[in-house]
């Protein structure tokens, strides 16, 4: 069992982080990043993260579960079709990767190869189905395994998107196939994630709720303007454009939502975009 | 219908470049509603090609070229005039196009590029709602396709980049998944949102595509 599905399971908060492969082999980097991640559970590995693509997000994982790294590795329907994602998942467990975060994924036409095809012969829901199914022995096409994996496998939620029935009818798809915890896009909005984690109560499955670093009120407009399924309220933009010092507002906003997270949820997932040496900032009570 | 558009000039024109004369052809059907093939461009393209200094054997406008006996009599119809041209020009669908080479030994151009199965939404205005996928979905989904009008053909609702009932990829464009939610609450009905929809079956529409009708023995 990984520790993420341990702390979870034990209703211990749990912190996760992520990292990006790199464009290119030089993983040195991204593999010291990681190492200097602390207090953290788990680190995601992002897949062709915003359709850009990288080294692929299995080999890293695995790099990274060699050093002792729990990672969490983090699979997109975008790039590959079911036979493809059966057999990456079956690696990924041959390498001992347990935590999976299964994602539709942002379309190709926002990423660096526009004129790719995009696959999606899977959507997430049916990806989780996938990934139940192999971990009863079986691929799709109920044919049995020679090894059976075992996952703990993660969905992706925009808690505050509207209409809130609409978005939750497919939360609850997901838990009935298989998401054994939800990892939250990023939120700045305490009113949304009360009302979120109230509908959650009765699916008894844990939420990590998705904390942003902001840096600067350009950052939050960017956010707005170019990132799907990302809103950071005027409120939020308001007090980043007031501060003197932008940054620091930004780890205090960060650390207001670590602090409804504690409340409500039972972690949070930090992404830090590079100032990983601010976490202990950001989780200071 | 066929949406289609007619290829850059500059790209016809590094085609006709080592060749003189030609044979145009056009299709009554979809190219000509969609201004890209019907009897006006094809005289339009006859003139650009003489301004180009080459000549033009003849011309037809196919009652619908995805008709193979027809077309092939069309061609019949037309013998010299194709006997003489060094290629065919044809400003039909993809469909149009290989109606005619499977009807002749002569060089065939295509002029258009096919876009997609369209609705007309006025005149000039088309949009994309039938992917022809093989396995309707449309009676649970409140007659919306998300198949083809969801920019990933998710089955189980939206995914998470829909803002405002708009989709991921283009504010202007609406999600599919709202829509439907939308006109089932409408309804009253739960229409696909009551149930898991399982991975669809590419092989229903497996390429390339063949269709016998069967004598039912009604």
């Amino acid at each position: 069992m990984s520790q993420l599905e341990k702390k979870l399971s034990d209703g211990v908060f749990t912190v996760t982080a992520e990292v990006a492969p790199p464009k290119g082999t030089s993983v040195d980097a991204v593999v010291d990043q990681a190492e200097r991640l602390c207090g953290i559970t788990a680190v995601n590995v992002t897949d062709n993260q915003g359709a850009n693509m990288r080294l692929s997000a299995l080999a890293l994982a695995s790099l990274l579960h060699q050093r002792g790294i729990e990672t969490v590795l983090q699979v997109t329907c975008r790039d590959r079709n079911r036979m493809a994602l059966q057999s990456d998942l079956l690696g990924a467990a041959a390498l001992g990767i347990e935590n999976l975060l299964l994602l539709s994924g942002d379309h190709s036409r926002f990423g660096d190869h526009p004129d790719a095809k995009p696959v999606f012969d899977l959507d997430s829901v049916q990806l989780l189905d996938m990934t139940a199914g192999l971990m009863a022995g079986m691929d799709m096409v109920g044919k049995p395994l020679d090894g059976t994996p075992y996952f703990f496998p993660g969905a992706a939620v925009n808690p505050v998107a509207e209409p809130f029935e609409l978005i939750f009818q497919k939360v609850r798809k997901k838990v009935e196939s298989g998401a054994r915890f939800f990892q939250t896009q990023a939120i700045f909005d305490r009113v949304g994630l009360e009302r979120f984690m109230n509908a959650m109560l009765p699916l008894n499955t844990p939420v990590l709720t998705g904390i942003l670093l902001l840096r600067s009120a350009k950052m939050a407009h960017f956010l707005n303007d170019h990132i799907p399924g990302v809103h950071v309220p005027e409120s939020v933009v308001a007090r980043l454009e007031s501060a003197a010092d932008p940054f620091a507002e930004g780890i205090a906003i960060a650390r207001e939502v670590v602090g409804w997270s504690r409340e409500m949820c039972q972690g949070v997932h930090l992404m830090t975009l590079g100032h990983e040496d601010r976490i202990p900032d950001i989780l200071a009570d | 219908m066929i949406i289609s558009e007619r290829k850059p000039l500059d790209e016809i024109r590094k085609i006709v470049e080592p060749l003189q004369r030609f044979f145009l052809i056009g299709c009554g059907a979809c190219a000509t509603v969609c201004k890209s093939g019907g009897e006006e461009e094809v005289f339009q393209l006859q003139e650009w090609l003489i301004d180009q200094g080459k000549e033009v054997t003849g011309s037809v406008v196919i009652d619908e070229a995805c008709h193979l006996p027809r077309t092939g009599r069309d061609l019949r119809h037309h013998k010299s005039a194709v006997q003489e041209a060094d290629a065919l020009l044809v400003l039909a669908c993809g469909g149009g196009v290989q109606s005619v080479s499977s009807q002749t030994e002569k060089m065939v151009i295509g002029g258009l590029n096919s876009v997609f199965l369209g609705n007309v939404k006025r005149f000039g205005q088309y949009e994309e709602k039938c992917s022809l996928c093989g396995e309707c979905i449309l009676n649970e989904t409140a007659g919306i396709c998300p198949v083809t009008t969801c920019a990933k053909g998710l089955l189980n609702g939206p995914c998470g980049g829909m803002e405002d009932g708009r989709c991921e990829i283009d504010s202007e464009l609406d999600c599919a998944w709202h829509l439907i939610y939308e006109r089932l609450k409408q309804q009253n009905r739960p229409g696909v949102f009551a149930r898991r929809v399982p991975a669809k079956a590419w092989s229903k529409s497996c390429k390339p595509g063949r269709h016998q009708l069967k004598n039912t023995g009604r």
